[in-house]
């Protein structure tokens, strides 16, 4: 049918097809809308008759469908009138294009809010209490952009499908869980060994998969994260079970504790006590870790072994035969990606002050994959705005409480996340198959920055 | 005689001398090697030599077992039976990334750039193993031997056309600076002109640089006409061997490989 509407031009032809659009309508609803079904007072059935509700569905249909094919009329003519921009083989110009304008606007203002959100969420709310929800959503995310950073190493980067990355996540919230309430290691040694485990876990789980890609690795990297959940559920005698470690020491301001006694954090400083002083300290100190992450990924991308990693997504047998190692790369993406997890996962549980295996399921797992393939495989900025997206679009919902004005009283925003959810990714799909930034910039700049277009490339190669 | 063949007879009389005079020694060599996939053979006890400064050509039908030659003296897979020996040291049991480190470069099958990399980034993986001690100069040279990757230097490599990756591939292996060059299929899909193109290339690098290289080919009369020596693969065997010339005017190899079209010119 397709080509039979293309065909046709012209105003007439549209309406034509416009109103075999509405003739379409109208079949489909005289089963369906036309008569409302009711049970009689007898028990029979009564049908109310609806023609109008018919009729202006129709109307609505061929009205859109009108106008979508105006629309596509104009646009045809425009692209008939000016010749093709850019040749398949032609290389992407100097001056920056739309997405790149794009990203670089957002990056600087990310920094920017991302600096100063306690401050505005203080002074917007009238005190640091009042703009609780903000910094603690603030956090949130950071922890879900975190941990895109993190997995993207592995599956932007290398190339390495994961589906398991919750579980490094796990390991290093248990790891400062478990050394804090058995040895009472500070948070600080804690946070180092944290990760140092995690990487410990990133390589056993690299040496079984090596001689796996695509589907068949993430398929064992998806039981390798349940296994890790059901022996902390299962391992009873260490990890507690199902019921989780409770009372895990709080953060500490390098050593000086958040309380309002003599030698506390607001008394040592001159301050007022606040309990908000802890959580602005964990706002920031995660957004140090992001950044850690954002930072050491960025400058490896320039070194041998980011570029081994970038190579060997793109071709492990051309890879082998330049005389890259390719055991020793993929486990070395797979420990730094993992030990990355481990340092958000000891920042977890030093924030919750309890954790349970209940927080580590395959949800989690599949919410930063999805961030990492919708910011765009690689792109740093494009991880940032879909974890903003993913994990703060969500929280959005809560507060959508005027739509109870027009779906009535039962209505509750928050219980359409997952179709919200479902939906975005059918969008992406369609409008943005690569991410929203699926640009790559080249880790050497000849001259000027030049952005390879991710359009040229098929599917499946890039 | 024509020009080509005068240049061809010039080449094997030098070859010939130097032989004789002792400086030439073998690079490369295969000896019995089978190699197997699960339990079928791809390879059944195949002998060949690849002596420094010299082009050999492996020619051969569809399936005959020339990539997994080609694949096998880089050790992937490796040989079950046999011995592959390279500059003196045996490389049968070594891995993949090991054997590239002593001076062997593969330009594989289908090309194989990386292709969401530009050219540059492509040339520089080529590098790595030398830290890019050298990048500059070897840049210099692949872009003087391939002027085509010089303009193409920002692009995209998965987006250039097959002969610009083809012209890539072997770029990027150069730059590994290799002592024995592997080349698998650069004429694969191909249009004639780019061919020869390539095949000049190779031709200046064997005979200005003094590289060894060792080429399988399907396109039997380009790769002899090319080659000092040549061996022809069936089934997995070695069943001729002899100079390109000899072999080009060999009637089995004309019935076989020459006549059924297999790149032969319309006037020969």
């Amino acid at each position: 049918m397709a080509a039979a509407t293309r065909g046709a031009v012209g105003l007439p032809g549209i309406l034509k097809d416009a109103a075999f659009y509405a003739l379409g309508t109208f079949a489909l609803c005289v089963p369906v809308v036309a008569f409302r079904t009711d049970a009689g007072p007898t028990g029979g059935l009564e049908l109310t008759p609806r023609w109008g509700l018919v009729l202006a569905l129709c109307a609505a249909i061929f009205l859109a469908r009108l106008a979508q094919r105006l629309i596509l009329m104009r646009r045809d003519a425009r692209r008939a009138l000016t010749p093709a921009r850019s040749q398949a083989t032609e290389a992407v110009g100097a001056t920056p294009n739309a997405g790149q304008r794009v990203s670089m606007l957002a990056l600087w203002l990310f920094i920017g809010i991302a600096l100063t959100l306690p401050v505005v969420a203080a002074l917007a709310s009238g005190s640091l209490g009042e703009g609780r929800y903000w910094i603690d959503l603030g956090i949130l995310i950071l922890t879900y952009v975190m941990l895109g950073w993190g997995l993207n190493i592995v599956v932007g980067l290398a190339g390495l499908l994961d589906l398991g990355y919750v579980a490094f996540y796990a390991v290093g919230a248990y790891s400062y869980a478990l050394l804090s309430t058995t040895f009472g290691l500070s948070f600080w040694v804690c946070l180092p060994l944290a990760g140092l485990f995690a990487a410990l876990w990133g390589m056993l789980l690299g040496f079984p998969v090596l001689r796996l890609r695509g589907d068949y690795l993430a398929i064992v990297t998806l039981a390798f994260g349940e296994i890790i959940r059901l022996v902390l559920i299962n391992w009873v005698d260490v990890t507690g079970g199902g019921a989780g470690i409770s009372s895990i020491p709080r953060a500490t301001f390098f050593g000086i504790p958040f309380t309002a006694g003599e030698d506390g954090f607001a008394a040592r400083f001159g301050l007022t006590f606040d309990s908000m002083h802890r959580v602005v300290f964990l706002y920031y100190l995660i957004l140090a870790l992001a950044l850690i992450t954002n930072v050491v990924t960025l400058r490896l991308r320039r070194l041998p072994i980011g570029r081994a990693w970038e190579a060997l997504r793109e071709d492990e047998i051309a890879c082998r035969s330049l005389g890259i190692n390719t055991t020793t790369t993929k486990l070395t993406a797979f420990a730094l990606g993992a030990a990355f997890g481990g340092f958000a996962g000891s920042f977890f549980a030093v924030r919750q002050g309890f954790i349970s295996p209940e927080s580590f399921n395959f949800l989690e797992s599949a919410i930063i994959l999805a961030i990492v393939v919708l910011g765009g495989m690689g792109s740093q900025v494009g991880v940032a705005i879909a974890a903003v997206a993913m994990v703060g679009g969500p929280e959005m919902l809560r507060n959508l409480g005027f739509l109870k004005a027009v779906f009535g009283q039962g209505f509750d925003p928050n219980e359409y996340r997952l179709l919200l959810f479902g939906l975005a990714m059918v969008a992406m799909m369609v409008w943005r198959p690569r991410g929203l930034i699926s640009e790559r910039t080249p880790s050497v700049a000849l001259g000027e920055r030049r952005a390879i277009s991710g359009a040229h490339v098929s599917e499946g190669h890039g | 005689m024509s020009v080509a063949g005068i240049n061809v007879l010039v080449e094997e009389t030098r070859a010939l001398a130097a032989e004789k005079a002792g400086v030439r020694k073998t690079l490369l060599s295969v000896r019995g090697v089978s190699t197997y996939y699960g339990s079928v053979a791809a390879l059944r006890g195949v002998d060949l030599d690849v002596t420094e400064g010299e082009i050999v050509t492996l020619i051969g039908a569809n399936g005959a077992g020339k990539s997994t030659l080609m694949m096998t003296i880089f050790g992937a897979p490796q040989a079950r039976e046999g011995t592959i020996t390279y500059d003196g040291r045996e490389i049968t049991r070594l891995p993949t990334h090991e054997i590239a480190r002593l001076a062997i470069a593969q330009s594989p099958e289908g090309r194989r750039v990386f292709p969401r990399m530009s050219v540059h980034e492509n040339l520089q993986m080529g590098a790595a193993l030398h830290n890019g001690q050298y990048f500059a100069q070897d840049l210099e040279r692949v872009c003087a031997l391939f002027p085509r990757l010089k303009e193409r230097l920002t692009q995209r490599a998965g987006t250039m056309s097959g002969g610009e990756q083809q012209m890539l591939a072997i770029a990027r292996a150069l730059m590994s600076r290799p002592r024995l060059l592997l080349l698998d299929e650069p004429s694969l899909g191909l249009a004639p002109l780019v061919v020869k193109g390539i095949f000049d290339a190779v031709r200046d690098l064997n005979r200005r640089d003094g590289m060894t290289i060792f080429l399988v080919e399907q396109n039997a009369y380009h790769a002899l006409k090319l080659a000092h020596r040549g061996y022809v693969l069936v089934n997995g065997r070695i069943t001729m061997s002899g100079t390109g010339r000899a072999l080009l005017a060999d009637p089995a190899i004309k019935a076989a490989y020459l006549e059924g079209g297999h790149g032969a010119p319309v006037e020969a």
